[in-house]
């Protein structure tokens, strides 16, 4: 099976100082891979720069497109990778705000992205809308609001519909939860755990709350002062650790 | 002697102080360059040097240099502000050129052969030896949308135009209709998405044109242009097609049914009258013996 992604020895820096280095792993259609580490570790710095947000000063990002199979998105053109960025991959970001436009309705935020790959149809770009507001659990009478009229995890919710909306085949996500209070955060790992299951989807989730990876994540990768320092099946990593970090990272963890 | 005598008797209006159109010959260069580079990539914002003028921004300043850039001695100058000659805009204008410049001015569309404007097209159609020079305030069609200049030239580069429907969208779940009635962004040639500068979209399709079109920002030191028969696309939703509206009325004073209307409130009770826009227009119908329902019956010495 030729996987989703493929990393390949990333390395960034920032000047002298490490981002993250030596990092490689292969991602299958499907598969969820959680990211966990302090703040400072490095996991932001990796996640942005395997979406394109950042430029790696080594290594390549393989993603397995529609049209041509593996291509490295670190050398491809940028109106590719661009178009790469708005229909087979997603990008939630820790803060809404980061992610939506607020003076834009909840209905033309969602149908962003479909105008941007040429829809050209107000009737059905806001059907879409309005069907996708129903699955991440908004009223659909909130179409015409705006998101700062809205609650943080509503918020959330809608910035996940509006990166969805496309149909992408690899989300990736920093702390989608954090700042949220925990109920908001079970409601929301439960609507991501179905879309997840539901479409098919692979991603890759940044987060430093331990219970988001157990219940997102089939595999998991732990990173301390930019590099890996253990990596494999979540609930192994996660109930038997060998690596003294994730050791103390497993026992911070208060057991209520 | 005598040469000095005449020119002392010449129109005194004329400062010879002052290179010809206010600007000197090198400036008047770098306009010009902008002004090819920008009629050979219709609907491209050219960045220019844009000068201090003798008036404030948001006056024409970017008009006002393209048009000093454009003028030659043989041209007939008309300056029109919301259509109409006699708004304190035009007429500055217009003095500012007959002073600095001593060219014709003429209040007649088809006598001009440059033509600068603000907010409105022409009703008359133009010819291929006339310029329109626009005065443009926002020259990005994106800015308000996304407010980072780095950010719409990326998109400008790689022709990423969502964002600009989404506007339209929002109108339309706004206003169930859309509701942009001026500035109504259009793609050119298939290619660039470019702000008419706030026209009416009544005026949009006769941005399809026989003369050549200019636009100069000063503000934002831009210049854009569309030359003679550029194909230019007003955008829309394929379910709401784009539409040239206007005011549901008749001319008040000349009858025309086909132009686009101001409308004017003329008493405390409400009473409001509706008329042309483009003045020279209007006069000319009425002086023609066409007449509207509010005609004044003094009106017609002065037409």
């Amino acid at each position: 099976m030729t996987p989703l992604l493929q990393v390949e020895d990333i390395a960034k820096y920032y000047g002298t100082r490490i981002g993250c280095t030596g990092v490689s792993f292969d991602l299958y259609p499907g598969e969820v891979m959680g990211i966990v580490g302090e703040s400072g570790s490095g996991k932001s710095t990796l996640l942005n720069t395997l979406a394109g947000h950042l430029t790696p000063d080594r290594g390549a990002v393989r993603f397995d497109t529609r049209a041509d199979g593996l291509r490295d998105t670190v050398t491809m053109s940028e109106p590719e990778r661009r178009m790469l960025s708005r229909t087979d991959w997603a990008f939630v970001h820790q803060h809404a705000r980061d992610g939506l436009r607020m003076n834009v309705s909840a209905g033309g935020n969602v149908g962003e992205r479909l105008m941007a790959v040429g829809a050209r149809h107000y009737g059905k770009i806001r059907a879409t809308a309005s069907d996708w507001l129903g699955r991440v659990e908004i009223n659909e009478d909130r179409i015409d609001d705006r998101p700062a009229s809205f609650s943080g995890g509503m918020q959330q919710r809608l910035q996940i519909a509006r990166n969805l909306v496309t149909g992408p085949r690899l989300v990736f996500m920093d702390e989608p939860t954090g700042g949220l209070d925990v109920s908001v955060q079970a409601r929301l790992l439960d609507l991501l755990r179905n879309l997840v299951r539901e479409m098919g989807l692979s991603a890759i989730i940044v987060t430093h709350d331990l219970a988001v990876v157990r219940l997102l994540a089939d595999r998991l990768m732990v990173m301390k002062d930019g590099h890996v320092v253990e990596s494999g099946l979540t609930d192994q990593v996660l109930d038997d650790p060998q690596h003294g970090y994730t050791q103390l990272l497993v026992s911070s963890v208060l057991q209520v | 002697m005598t040469q000095i005598e005449q020119d002392k008797n010449a129109p005194d209006t004329v400062m010879s102080d002052y290179n010809f159109a206010y600007l000197d010959e090198q400036t008047k260069r770098m306009i010009r360059r902008a002004i090819l580079k920008s009629l050979a990539i219709p609907g491209y914002q050219v960045p220019f040097a844009s000068r201090e003028m003798p008036m404030p921004y948001g006056w024409g300043t970017g008009g006002v240099q393209v048009s000093a850039a454009v003028l030659t001695p043989d041209d007939t100058l008309k300056v029109i502000d919301q259509g109409a000659d006699d708004t304190t805009n035009a007429v500055s204008i217009r003095r500012f050129f007959e002073k600095t410049a001593g060219v014709a001015v003429t209040e007649a569309t088809a006598e001009a052969s440059i033509i600068q404007t603000r907010h409105r097209i022409p009703e008359a159609e133009l010819r291929e030896d006339q310029v329109l020079v626009y005065q443009v305030p926002i020259p990005e069609p994106l800015r308000f949308l996304e407010p980072s200049e780095v950010e719409t030239r990326k998109m400008h580069e790689l022709e990423e135009y969502g964002l600009m429907h989404v506007k339209l969208y929002e109108d339309i779940a706004q206003h169930g209709a859309i509701a942009t009635a001026y500035a109504y962004p259009v793609k050119v040639e298939g290619r660039y998405v470019m702000d008419p500068s706030p026209i009416p979209k009544f005026d949009n399709p006769k941005l399809e044109m026989a003369a050549i079109q200019l636009f100069g920002a000063g503000r934002e030191q831009r210049i854009y242009a569309l030359p003679p028969y550029t194909q230019v696309v007003s955008l829309d939703f394929e379910d709401y097609p784009f539409e040239a509206s206007k005011a549901d009325h008749l001319c008040g004073l000349c009858g025309a049914e086909d132009s686009y209307l101001d409308e004017l409130i003329v008493d405390d009770e409400g009473g409001r009258l509706f008329m042309c826009s483009d003045t020279d227009y209007c006069v000319a119908r009425q002086a023609a013996g066409h007449r509207g329902s509010d005609a004044a019956p003094t009106l017609e010495g002065v037409a």
